[in-house]
């Protein structure tokens, strides 16, 4: 009995190795032009990675799979958040699938991880997919390395201002989660914020935390003009439950990961207080721009019976401006990619067009996106809370309109670097 | 029996030398770089680190999950200490420092984990073993000030060796392919001296052991200190191969991936944990290539179960099953 398996075990062994034999790809003039998608089909941002693969689906059946009179191939590999798993899979597509160029990865590690990696190419391109470190562009930047996307801090661009000027607030409480994402958040709320005069109290909380009754309690006592909230996922519906619950009455600001539809359809105490919270990000439920309502109004036909969102995600959105960035140049340079690249690469670095939100984007000399934040409110509408925009700050860079020296110089955000750092007198 | 396993292990590492040769006379160049380099060069790291946990299984008798994680004590340490890493937590020194400061990191990492886990065996062994990997991880997760946290430590680019760039991929192929063969040939010696032999009645009856005198304590915490340095080797090659290092590096599925890499190839001899860490690299790699993309860890899952399932004893024992059917006369002693 057992022998008889191990034969075919042995079978299915070779039958393997033999499916794994790969042929060379033959390259021709207008030959296609292979893309290589990166995102996360497992771990933590499954869902964002799954958004990301149907908005690029969805854009490359939009122009039929052609820019700049060649067919584009997409290849799409799977991560799961992690650097090192994001890394082998780059390298998969660059050298054994052969491809021109990678659009992704989809997380902040993933991000810093392929932006090291793309520096040891030539050419080959990486375009970022969603990952939001401000590193990865800011600090050591990589000529081979694209980003159309805004970053964390820059999300938050407009929102320290109208706390200030417009609610009136001096001093708020930011509740926040201990790691990476929410530190460039936070500073990119106090760079504004701070320079305008107002004072902030932080409260750190590691990731997975599920008790936050003692901050609360704190938060409840004190006289802060506003709640500032930064967390995201199950944190965030912890803390906004427990809020809720604890008689919570301080006018609330959010994070872009806080106001989102995952916090919204969920059930509980928490939505009665998230109704009129304010929050700032790249994309929200409802943006009054023609550009926008014709991609909502595109992708919840492609995807609302085949697994898609009510609208779509922070992911999707960015995968999509990202291949739109990938789009403008091949266009400009009618597909051409030879001479490493040089020109295509030179095309990237002049793109200038509209996210599918309606936002402008161009790249500044880091390859970074320069682009438009919007700054938003949780509104009941058509029987449902939504996400809306309702203010727009144009054309916010990876500095936030501060000197680039000046900003490196606060160094890189952390919870003893939260960039509060008053205007200079 | 022992000369012949070391006959047939001689001839793998001349197989494995000649590989890089015979792949391009098969593959275009660059594919042929990328199986040496990200197939049989990410095998052969891996089955480092997989090999320092069937020494522990093979001769003592205990599994631990915490190898992944002293592989990574041994990345982590070079990283914070070498020079040009971002970002720079210490940093100032070379890799002539920094890479034996892992291996030594690695090693006291290793005697710990024996010294902490010296009364527990089987399932309790296994379960303090995996928590103390978690909690390291944790730790390293949430720090910033000294790992960088989640982000972890980038740009740990290796040596120059012989004035050959590390980031060549024969050359990091041949280091890593020298590193494990070394390391694979000290097993098989050290397995026969005296301390190995302690080691191996330890795991057949550690009653017995400590009755004819023996430390039995001191025997085993050793025996994860070599475990220890013998991961850290790995460590050390996996940090340097991913241009730096994560806490997801040595995260739970990283360590169980470990396991898996071992009972694939087999518990039975150092050996499995090659086979297995390169049987495991093919289809971590080539897996969304043969099955749906969105469903390829389905694959992985089958591949595994299959072999479990029709060996329980891995690659190695079906090898041995398939002598016994093909030769009969060679019917190798259990």
């Amino acid at each position: 009995m057992t022998l008889r398996l191990t034969r075919r075990s042995a079978l299915l062994g070779a039958g393997g190795i033999l499916a794994g034999g790969l042929s060379a790809p033959a390259i021709a003039q207008r030959a296609p032009i292979r893309l290589g998608g990166l995102a996360t089909l497992e771990g933590p941002f499954a869902t964002g990675g799954q958004d990301g693969f149907r908005c690029i689906q969805m854009e490359l059946e939009r122009i039929n799979s052609t820019a700049g009179g060649r067919r584009i191939e997409l290849i799409r590999e799977s991560s799961n958040a992690q650097a090192d798993v994001a890394l082998a899979r780059a390298r998969k597509l660059i050298e054994q699938d052969n491809v021109d160029m990678i659009l992704g990865p989809l997380s902040g590690a993933e991000g810093i991880a392929l932006r090291d990696y793309s520096r040891t190419l030539t050419g080959k391109t990486i375009v970022n997919g969603s990952s939001g470190a401000s590193d990865t562009t800011l600090r050591n930047p990589s000529p081979n390395f694209f980003r159309f996307s805004t970053d964390g801090t820059q999300w938050m661009a407009g929102l320290g201002n109208h706390v200030y000027r417009t609610m009136g607030v001096r001093e708020v409480a930011i509740v926040a989660g201990d790691y990476a994402f929410p530190y460039a958040q936070v500073f990119g709320f106090n760079i504004e914020f701070c320079r305008a005069g107002g004072k902030v109290t932080h409260y750190w909380a590691p990731l997975g935390t599920t008790d936050f009754g003692s901050q609360i309690a704190q938060i409840n006592r004190s006289d802060v003009g506003a709640l500032v909230v930064v967390h995201g996922g199950t944190d965030g519906l912890a803390f906004m439950t427990q809020y809720a619950q604890a008689g919570g009455n301080k006018p609330l600001v959010a994070g872009s990961i806080m106001a989102d539809q995952s916090m919204l359809s969920a059930r509980g105490p928490h939505r009665r207080v998230m109704t009129g919270m304010i929050s700032a990000g790249p994309i929200a439920d409802v943006i009054d721009d023609p550009m926008w309502r014709e991609f909502v109004e595109r992708y919840r036909r492609r995807w609302l019976n085949e697994g898609g969102f009510q609208s779509p995600s922070i992911h999707g959105v960015n995968y999509t401006t990202n291949l739109m960035g990938i789009l403008h140049a091949l266009n400009a340079v009618d597909g051409d990619l030879s001479g490493n690249q040089v020109a295509f690469q030179r095309a990237l670095a002049a793109a200038a067009f509209k996210a599918p939100t309606g936002a402008e984007v161009k790249l500044d000399h880091n390859r970074q996106a320069i682009s438009d934040i919007f700054v938003n409110r949780i509104e009941e509408r058509d029987g449902r809370a939504q996400v809306v925009a309702f203010a727009r700050a144009n054309a916010i860079n990876q500095t936030l309109g501060t000197p680039e020296a000046q900003f490196l110089a606060l160094g890189a955000p952390s919870r003893d670097n939260p960039g509060c750092v008053p205007a200079a007198s | 029996m022992h000369d012949r396993v070391i006959l047939w292990s001689l001839l793998g590492v001349v197989l494995m030398l000649l590989a890089p040769w015979g792949l391009l006379q098969v593959l275009p160049v660059n594919q042929a770089q990328f199986w040496t380099a990200n197939i049989l060069g990410r095998g052969i790291v891996f089955g480092i680190i997989a090999m320092s946990l069937t020494f522990l299984a093979t001769y003592g008798g205990f599994i631990s999950l915490a190898q992944m994680m002293i592989a990574g004590v041994a990345g982590y340490t070079v990283a914070v200490f070498v020079d040009g890493a971002v970002p720079r937590i210490v940093g100032g020194f070379g890799y002539a420092v920094a890479i034996p400061l892992g291996l030594l990191a690695a090693t006291v990492m290793g005697l710990i984990v024996g010294a902490i886990s010296v009364r527990t065996r089987d399932i309790y062994l296994l379960m303090i073993t995996l928590a103390l990997a978690m909690g390291v991880f944790r730790f390293i997760e949430t720090n910033i000030a000294w790992f960088n946290g989640y982000e972890g430590i980038r740009n740990v680019v290796g040596p120059g060796v012989f004035g050959f760039d590390f980031r060549n991929a024969y050359v990091f192929y041949y280091i890593a392919l020298a590193t494990a063969a070394a390391l694979y040939f000290g097993v098989l010696y050290l397995v026969r001296s005296p301390f190995g032999l302690v080691l191996q009645g330890i795991r057949d009856n550690p009653r017995r052991v400590a009755a004819l005198g023996y430390a039995v304590g001191l025997h085993r915490i050793a025996a994860f200190g070599v475990a220890g340095f013998i991961a850290g080797c790995g460590g050390v090659l996996a940090t340097i191969y991913n241009i730096g290092i994560s806490p997801g590096s040595i995260g739970l599925g990283a360590s169980v991936n470990v396991l898996i890499m071992s009972v694939i190839g087999g518990l039975g001899h150092p050996l499995g944990a090659f086979m297995g860490s390169l049987v495991f690299t093919f289809f971590d790699t080539f897996a969304a290539s043969i099955y749906d993309r969105e469903r390829f860890n389905t694959l992985i899952g089958v591949v595994f179960l299959a072999i479990v399932l029709l060996s329980p004893d891995g690659l190695l024992g079906a090898g041995k099953r398939l002598r016994r059917l093909l030769g009969g006369a060679n019917a190798p002693r259990p």
